[in-house]
């Protein structure tokens, strides 16, 4: 089980041929209080680099990038009742989609943990 | 809000404050302005619970006063409200000393150039002068305005060197009786001259929130130390831009380019109260031929409240569907953090204005129940 890192602040967690999608502890503080997340139905396909979801701040609506191409087996229904989830917990509890990975060749060019804790230094 | 590259951005006499207290700055009206503190959320409930501290200084406070200079009682008032209402549709000549009153500068088709604030001086000795606050991103067409309204016989002086700050919330008024003793018996949308740090400066009761609060206009080297006094005061917190948007969203009041523009009447915006009884009658005001035709049969449009009834917010430029047919356009929409769901503002067709008709939000390309809803959406705590 590896987690990867997108620079759109977007991670990728690859178990076999699955992969849960989310978005990262630094975009969600940069995006302050979440207010409103929307999410792909099962069975939509996504497309790596597309918006795919959708998340709202009192302030703002910004666009979720998908980090991999794949097809949705679920999407957390729970931020819906509680977006503010994307807050306390944005790298665990608070994911937005499971996906079946279409092509694990599109995970080459993500960054690790450790890659992408040093690219959000340099911001 | 306009946002821009952050050179060529002017800087108000609270910068350096705004960066010591954390707060995130953007462009904004060509300022470089905190858009955010501690976070939108948490400030906004701050301001409604406590007292928030906005800086405004980006702004377009002036004074228009009579060439003659000041001091020639009602009569000096009587001039220099003439000057100005051939520029607004409000009754500014029976302003009562130490009176504000909201109004609009008008074109000659009766659309809106911007919101404004007119203020009458207290005292016979300082009468013959209007103390004025327009908003900064339209503050230099506004005073190209006044300038030619004025015709030489008064001047324009600008004030926007000084620090405009606001005190708003429920405990505002506890704050500022402590620094401007007396204050805290004026009226809602009245003010008094006060000398602070050895400075004139003006308090007003207004602000643009829908809490009790005020503004203070007062020279820089004098308001540093007292905002950075009052910044001690564990019941007041720094506001960015973002709080300011949320809160005045929630109040109802309108963000000019967005809910105001130069194609929207005063009678479109729900703002008839703004024209008084003597210039409905006497019809002198730009655009009057439009704005007493829309008063007599009603206007084409209206601005409403709109409740989106499920969770996602609408935004600015959602279009606004009844049955399929596109009847208007939201002007403001977000998240209501007090109101704790999604509120908006836009403007719909006359004839589906009324609160509780049910619309389609097209969000996403995908339409959304939401209904017409009276504004505003909390309700407003002014000290009548």
């Amino acid at each position: 089980m590896t987690t990867y890192y997108t620079k759109d602040h977007e991670w990728v967690r690859v178990e076999g041929d699955t992969g849960t999608v989310g978005i990262t502890a630094y975009a969600a503080g940069q995006l302050g209080d979440v207010v409103y997340v929307e999410l792909p139905e099962t069975g939509a396909k996504i497309a790596k680099g597309a918006d795919f979801a959708v998340v709202e701040s009192v302030k703002a609506a910004s666009d979720v990038y998908a980090p991999i191409s794949g097809s949705i087996l679920e999407a957390n229904t729970a931020l819906s009742d509680a977006p503010e989830k994307v807050n306390e917990a944005a790298e665990s509890d608070a994911w937005f989609v499971r996906i079946q990975i279409a092509d694990k060749g599109e995970l080459d060019g993500l960054m690790d943990e450790t890659a992408y804790t040093a690219y959000c230094e340099g911001l | 809000m306009s946002e821009a590259a952050t050179e060529n951005l002017k800087r108000t006499p609270l910068y350096a404050c705004h960066v010591k207290m954390g707060g995130k700055l953007v462009g904004f009206a060509g300022y470089e302005m905190p858009v955010q503190f501690e976070g939108v959320m948490p400030e906004h409930i701050w301001t409604r619970t406590q007292a928030g501290l906005f800086d405004v200084s980006h702004m377009g406070p002036c004074f228009l006063t009579l060439e003659a200079g000041i001091g020639g009682g009602e009569a000096a008032h009587a001039e220099i409200a003439a000057l100005i209402e051939q520029l607004v549709p409000s009754d500014i000549t029976s302003l009562k000393p130490g009176q504000a009153r909201l109004t609009v500068l008008l074109n000659e088709d009766g659309g809106i150039l911007d919101d404004l604030i007119i203020t009458r001086p207290l005292g016979d000795e300082a009468q013959g002068t209007l103390y004025i606050v327009v908003n900064g991103a339209m503050k230099e067409q506004d005073w190209g305005l006044f300038e030619t309204a004025l015709a030489g016989k008064a001047v324009l002086t600008r004030a926007d060197d000084r620090i405009l700050f606001a005190l708003q919330g429920p405990k505002a008024v506890d704050v500022m009786a402590d620094f401007f003793p007396g204050c805290e018996d004026l009226k809602f949308m009245h003010h008094m001259p006060f000398e602070m740090n050895g400075q004139r400066c003006i308090v007003s009761r207004c602000g643009y929130t829908g809490e009790d609060g005020f503004e203070v206009l007062i020279p820089a080297e004098a308001g540093l130390p007292l905002i950075e006094e009052m910044y001690t005061d564990e019941r007041v917190k720094p506001i960015g831009l973002g709080a300011r948007d949320s809160l005045r969203l929630e109040a109802g009041l309108c963000l000019y380019g967005h809910d105001l523009a130069p194609d929207i009447s005063p009678i479109e915006a729900d703002l008839a109260w703004v024209i008084q009884k003597r210039r409905r009658e006497a019809g002198d005001f730009p655009g009057a031929a439009r704005i007493l035709r829309e008063l007599k049969d009603g206007p084409a449009r209206k601005r409403v409240g709109i409740r989106p009834l499920e969770r996602a917010p609408a935004r600015e430029g959602t279009e606004i569907q009844l049955d399929g047919e596109i009847i208007g356009v939201i002007t403001s929409g977000g998240f209501g953090p007090t109101y704790d769901a999604p509120v908006a503002m836009g403007y719909v067709a006359a004839d589906h204005a009324a609160p509780g008709t049910k619309i389609d939000l097209i969000v996403r390309g995908k339409a959304r129940p939401a209904e017409v809803a009276a504004l505003p959406f909390v309700p407003q705590n002014y000290k009548r």
